[in-house]
């Protein structure tokens, strides 16, 4: 899967999270776009997206996940890594 | 181990809610969705549940309705040491599947002292019924050295265990409220290996201490446990409890993903507080009690005991079961047998479960669902009290589709791990154990035996329906010989004529071109049952020359009660004139075992016909005509090549 394809399969993810289908995704989108996106949110998200790629985040990795590109990248390189 | 194993999987849970959030009348949504709250789920799913739920809930609340939604409302507050908001959904979709309508309060972050010793005007307003400490082992750790002797050790953990006691004492006093104190789960390595317990100050051995002591002043001080350490040293939260990343990350003691799980745990102490546990045991027989269908195989033949490792794993089954009477769980049996056949099993000698244990005793060819609301009627005892334990896939699906309060556990594939199963999920969680409890089950037992019957029709129609069913008959050739024959040899319940054939006679009648020999396989959505029923069809000196003699029909119980037996007559008739005979002559020659098939003929439209010469003197005899109108209905796709 590469960035692009990624990021495609997060939308659905985020868009049940905050129960909001209007969620477009791309790589820019920050906590500061969506609605919810809180610290509680963010945990979630992240054992969200390790459930449905079947990865792991590092605790390193999580102090600079930030932006959704960085998210797709992260999922990315850990897939075809 | 998947969490929330026991609960049956759903073909499209996340469509399910979709659809159940679309219901307008508040009360039928929250229905439906606690209904769905029965489905296994995971985090993601719970949330969504709990979004249109928790809504649901507080405006129940808010408007003191919650009976109006046949719900009892709970006030719980949570107070804890770490981070709990990510698990509070799960604790309201749990909550709401046992007719909880649960609100929470969480006190602020490591707050719970001042939650319970000073004034609190959230907390008083709020005026919880529970609460909940939610402490861990990184919370004011004793910061003994490691080389502290053990006096000191114990006096510390004497003094934290004093200290819990006033916050419990607390609780009871300013809100009057039930406490609920959460066991710690070590979260710091060992540092000694094995040596570990025997160093008085190590952090595991000063945990274990401390646990011991805080379950023990429970017991004293009337204070319920959510024993989350003794569930995690089950294996049942896997890194779920305590995975350092989610630690560092949020201080989250219990992982999101684990949420549901601990959610079930916590919803089910709630429950037992809130008087709705279940209160009784319904147990199939064949299969479940103990290997085998004693129909067929007769109580010399099924497995139960010592010899074999399936009749041990029964046995162990019993034990269990035997275990839960003990404690005053009620038991009842739903059969699918002949009364008489049902009870002769009770005399095998390796018979653990006694007759007399059983409060409710329920042998018959009807349904499932129905035998159920005569359970509950003889019991005296809602449906909602119900567990109901049966290794058949199709019969567990109906009962949940009919009586969705009755809980259902999707039992694992194998016998060895049915009291596992029973004992994750939680049905039996109590507040208190006494003398009382454990004559319970036999007191019901009296009582139910006064009870009238009653008998309502369940929507069969649908669940046959639903159950997609096929049914292929072919003539029967070397590939069906041997499990034909099997199953000639084998059936004894339902089999008109019980003959007894050798494969090699089967194989002659089968090359007969004037004979049917059929095998009728059964596939349904659950999958294929095989080749599930037989019949034999041939011209006979005794009848008239038009007419085609039904030698044998017999069919396994694993599909009884499913109309079969009308699909296969379509086929047989088809056939028939089909080969130009007029009439279908049927015998019913009875035996011991096959009473449920004494009006077989005559439900599928047969007419009483007179004995042919030589017959057996108790026989009795029908007749078909082939341009009748066929009798009754039936839902399955007949393939006939």
């Amino acid at each position: 899967m590469n960035e692009q394809e990624v990021l495609s399969a997060l939308e659905p993810i985020f868009r049940d999270m905050f129960d909001d289908d209007g969620i477009d995704l791309t790589a820019d989108t920050t906590a500061e776009d969506i609605d919810g996106w809180d610290s509680l949110a963010h945990v979630s998200l992240i054992v969200a997206a390790e459930q449905r790629f079947g990865v792991k985040f590092l605790t390193a990795e999580l102090d600079s996940l930030h932006d959704v590109g960085h998210f797709a990248q992260l999922i990315s390189k850990k897939l075809n890594g | 181990m998947e969490q929330l194993f026991w609960l049956p999987i759903h073909a499209d849970l996340g469509k399910a809610i979709g659809e159940a959030r679309q219901e307008t009348d508040p009360a039928k949504c929250l229905n439906a969705l606690a209904n769905l709250a029965g489905y296994r789920r995971d985090f993601t799913l719970t949330n969504r549940l709990d979004r249109t739920a928790g809504k649901l809930i507080a405006d129940l609340v808010a408007k003191d309705a919650c009976k109006t939604a046949g719900l009892t409302p709970l006030r719980v507050a949570i107070l804890s040491s770490h981070t709990v908001d990510h698990l509070l959904p799960a604790l309201r979709v749990a909550g709401l599947h046992r007719r909880l309508a649960i609100s929470v309060h969480v006190a602020s972050y490591g707050m719970y002292r001042q939650a319970l010793l000073m004034e609190d005007p959230e907390m008083a307003a709020f005026a919880p019924q529970l609460v909940v400490l939610a402490l861990d082992a990184r919370d004011a750790p004793l910061q003994l050295p490691l080389e502290s002797a053990e006096e000191d050790v114990a006096a510390a953990v004497q003094d934290k265990v004093a200290e819990l006691r006033k916050l419990w004492f607390a609780a009871k006093k300013r809100y009057a409220a039930q406490v609920v104190q959460q066991t710690l789960v070590p979260l710091d390595s060992p540092v000694f290996g094995s040596f570990e317990a025997l160093v008085p100050a190590a952090p595991y051995a000063v945990i274990e201490r401390l646990n011991t002591a805080i379950r023990e002043a429970a017991r004293q001080d009337g204070v319920l446990l959510l024993d989350l350490a003794w569930q995690a040293a089950q294996g049942c939260y896997g890194k779920g409890v305590g995975d350092p990343v989610r630690w560092h990350q949020a201080k989250q003691l219990v992982s999101p993903h684990l949420a549901p799980l601990y959610g079930d745990q916590l919803a089910r102490v709630a429950a037992a507080a809130a008087g709705l546990s279940r209160k009784c045991l319904v147990l199939d027989l064949d299969n479940t009690l103990w290997g085998g269908v004693i129909g067929d195989d007769g109580v010399e033949g099924i497995y139960l005991g010592p010899g074999t490792p399936s009749g041990e794993a029964f046995l162990a089954f019993q034990q269990y079961v035997t275990l839960l009477a003990k404690r005053g769980i009620i038991l009842a049996v739903c059969s699918k047998n002949d009364m008489a056949v049902a009870d002769a099993a009770f005399k095998h000698p390796d018979m653990l479960l006694k007759r007399a244990d059983i409060a409710a005793f329920v042998a018959n060819w009807e349904d499932k669902a129905s035998n159920l609301r005569r359970i509950a009627l003889m019991l005296d005892i809602g449906l909602d009290s119900l567990v109901f334990v049966d290794d058949n896939p199709a019969e567990r699906d109906i009962v949940r589709r009919e009586l969705p309060e009755v809980e259902v556990p999707e039992l694992p594939e194998d016998v060895s791990d049915y009291p596992a199963c029973l004992a994750a999920a939680g049905y039996f969680e109590t507040i208190s154990f006494t003398s009382d409890d454990a004559a319970r089950s036999r007191s019901y037992a009296s009582n139910a035996e006064r009870k009238a019957s009653l008998s309502q029709t369940a929507d069969i129609e649908g669940y046959l329906r639903g159950l997609d069913m096929t049914l292929t008959a072919t003539l029967v050739g070397p590939a069906e010989l041997p499990r034909t024959t099997q199953l000639i040899n084998k059936t004894n319940q339902f089999n008109l004529t019980t003959k007894r054939y050798s494969e090699a006679e089967v194989a002659r009648l089968a090359e007969d071109p004037s004979a049917l020999v059929l095998a009728v396989r059964l596939r349904d959505k659950f999958g294929d049952n095989g080749l599930i029923s037989v019949v034999l069809a041939r011209p006979d000196a005794s009848v008239e020359p038009d007419e085609l003699l039904i030698d044998s029909w017999l069919m396994s119980c694993r599909v009884l009660g499913r109309q079969v037996e009308q699909a296969v007559l379509e086929v047989v008739v088809a056939r028939a004139a089909e080969a130009g005979w007029s009439a279908l002559v049927g015998e019913y020659r009875p035996t011991a075992r096959n009473s449920m098939v004494a009006e077989h003929y005559a439900r599928l439209g047969f007419v009483n016909r007179s004995a042919p010469k030589g017959a057996e003197s108790n026989s009795v005899f029908w007749r078909y005509n082939l341009g009748a109108a066929p009798n009754g209905t039936h839902f399955i796709k007949v393939e006939n090549p």
